[in-house]
């Protein structure tokens, strides 16, 4: 009776569309969120995130449809990030059928925020979303990033998930900016790193190219692990994914 | 065959377009309402709820749905509570060591779990008392979403009890006559869900 490892494909949404391409077989419409959604559900999913990289308002409506469509077709939890600045922001979201809230650079500029949205609808709700790169003077060598990694904040990565939690983050999302794209796997040291100091769930981001990069994931401290382009093209499907940490002697659904 | 009435009881209380689809997929005609007549009339009475213990009573009071609880309960009608909705269905709970009185038709509080990571989120497994309507036919490795970091931890008296372990044994799900409640979301929680849900629409009619 302990809690399975999570396994959490991520999509992002541009207008109401997934964009960075999906490679799925037998699907009406690869850029359907929603048959997406319903797809890796099937395919054994224990989660989604759809990240909303939007950038204007009116796609945003476009995002609450989408979200609406998913809660009712897809019965599994559902996260949705990108553009959360405040707690009126996570309310419609949540309205619309959201289970869970992304959280990222509006946090970074305003910490309160965490706490406002906790306070109002529970830790559960709020994913603090961290993407992290190396090479940094902070104390822990690790620093948080915007925008994708381009733009440095000189925040301690390890502190900030600490202090995130303390005001109320229900999980982090952690993803590393190093490994990211590289598929050479996940960012193991900095994963060790975040356990150490949190004591909420913790996602693991970035850097998986094959089934074999979970299971380390997991022993280095993740609760759950996320992956986008491996499972949109492919590569691996979700099912390799959970043999791997089965056998590696970690519980899955 | 009619299918039976549920009301999605709408207090204010989170995300519920889920709940209301799932309902309607394990056969319920289901209503989302915050009238009280409704929800006595209903074959059978939701009762859902997210977030803090506290914030989730004061919809309750707010909206009197606590006295229609209190009289299905008391003619064995069927009320069904999810996550929190589960938990103000008990007598009080503690959160942030501020106790708040509970709809109190089920003895016993709800506590933080001891556990070293919280809050408990994720799909995990629970060991049913034998003869639970919601779990027949549903086997011990099916698991079930749960997010929460508090719970009952004591069997109210004249239930059967699913219990789950996190840190500690709680429970996880309850049933003594035609109430029923679930700490975690059977709306969430895929096809094991929809089983138990799809028990609890058939127990209706």
């Amino acid at each position: 009776m302990t809690v399975a490892v999570r396994v959490i494909p991520c999509l992002d949404v541009d207008a109401g569309r997934v964009v960075k391409g999906v490679n799925f077989e037998n699907l009406r419409d690869a850029g359907d969120p929603v048959e997406l959604a319903a797809a890796y559900d099937a395919a054994g999913a224990d989660e989604l995130t759809f990240l909303d990289v939007t950038a204007s308002s009116d796609d945003r409506g476009t995002m609450m449809d989408v979200v609406a469509r998913t809660a009712e077709q897809v019965f599994i939890p559902l996260t949705v990030g990108g553009g959360v600045r405040t707690p009126d922001d996570v309310d419609r979201l949540l309205r619309a059928g959201a289970d869970k809230v992304g959280v990222n650079t509006a946090a970074i500029a305003r910490p309160e925020v965490i706490a406002e949205i906790a306070d109002r609808f529970g830790n559960q709700v709020l994913v603090l979303s961290a993407d992290v790169a190396s090479g940094a003077e902070t104390d822990s060598g690790w620093e948080v990033t915007t925008h994708g990694g381009r733009r440095r904040t000189g925040i301690d990565a390890v502190e900030w998930c600490a202090r995130a939690a303390g005001l109320g983050a229900g999980e982090i999302l952690l993803n590393s900016i190093d490994a990211d794209g590289t598929k050479a796997g996940f960012d193991l040291p900095l994963i060790a790193a975040v356990r150490a100091a949190v004591d909420v769930p913790l996602i693991a981001s970035g850097g998986a190219g094959a089934a074999a990069h979970f299971p380390p994931a997991v022993a280095a401290g993740a609760d759950a692990v996320l992956a986008a382009s491996i499972f949109h093209f492919g590569d691996v499907a979700i099912g390799e994914v959970k043999q791997e940490l089965k056998a590696a002697g970690h519980p899955v659904r | 065959m009619t299918k039976p009435k549920v009301v999605l009881f709408d207090y204010g209380s989170g995300n519920l377009r889920s709940a209301f689809r799932a309902l309607e997929r394990a056969g319920g005609d289901v209503q989302l309402t915050s009238d009280l007549d409704a929800a006595r009339r209903a074959d059978g009475l939701v009762v859902p709820g997210v977030g803090a213990y506290a914030a989730c009573m004061e919809g309750v009071l707010k909206s009197g749905v606590d006295a229609v609880i209190r009289e299905r309960v008391a003619a064995d009608a069927p009320v069904l509570g999810i996550c929190v909705g589960e938990q103000v269905l008990f007598a009080e709970g503690i959160e942030h060591g501020v106790e708040t009185a509970g709809v109190g038709v089920l003895e016993g509080r709800v506590e933080l779990l001891d556990a070293p990571r919280i809050p408990h989120m994720g799909w995990n497994t629970v060991r049913a008392d034998a003869g639970m309507r919601l779990f027949a036919g549903i086997g011990p490795e099916e698991r079930f979403y749960f997010v929460h970091s508090y719970a009952a931890k004591a069997k109210p008296a004249g239930s059967l009890v699913a219990v789950c372990e996190h840190g500690e044994p709680f429970i996880a799900a309850v049933e003594r006559g035609a109430l029923a409640a679930t700490q975690f979301h059977p709306e969430k929680s895929g096809d094991a869900g929809y089983a138990l849900l799809t028990n609890w629409i058939r127990g209706l009619s």
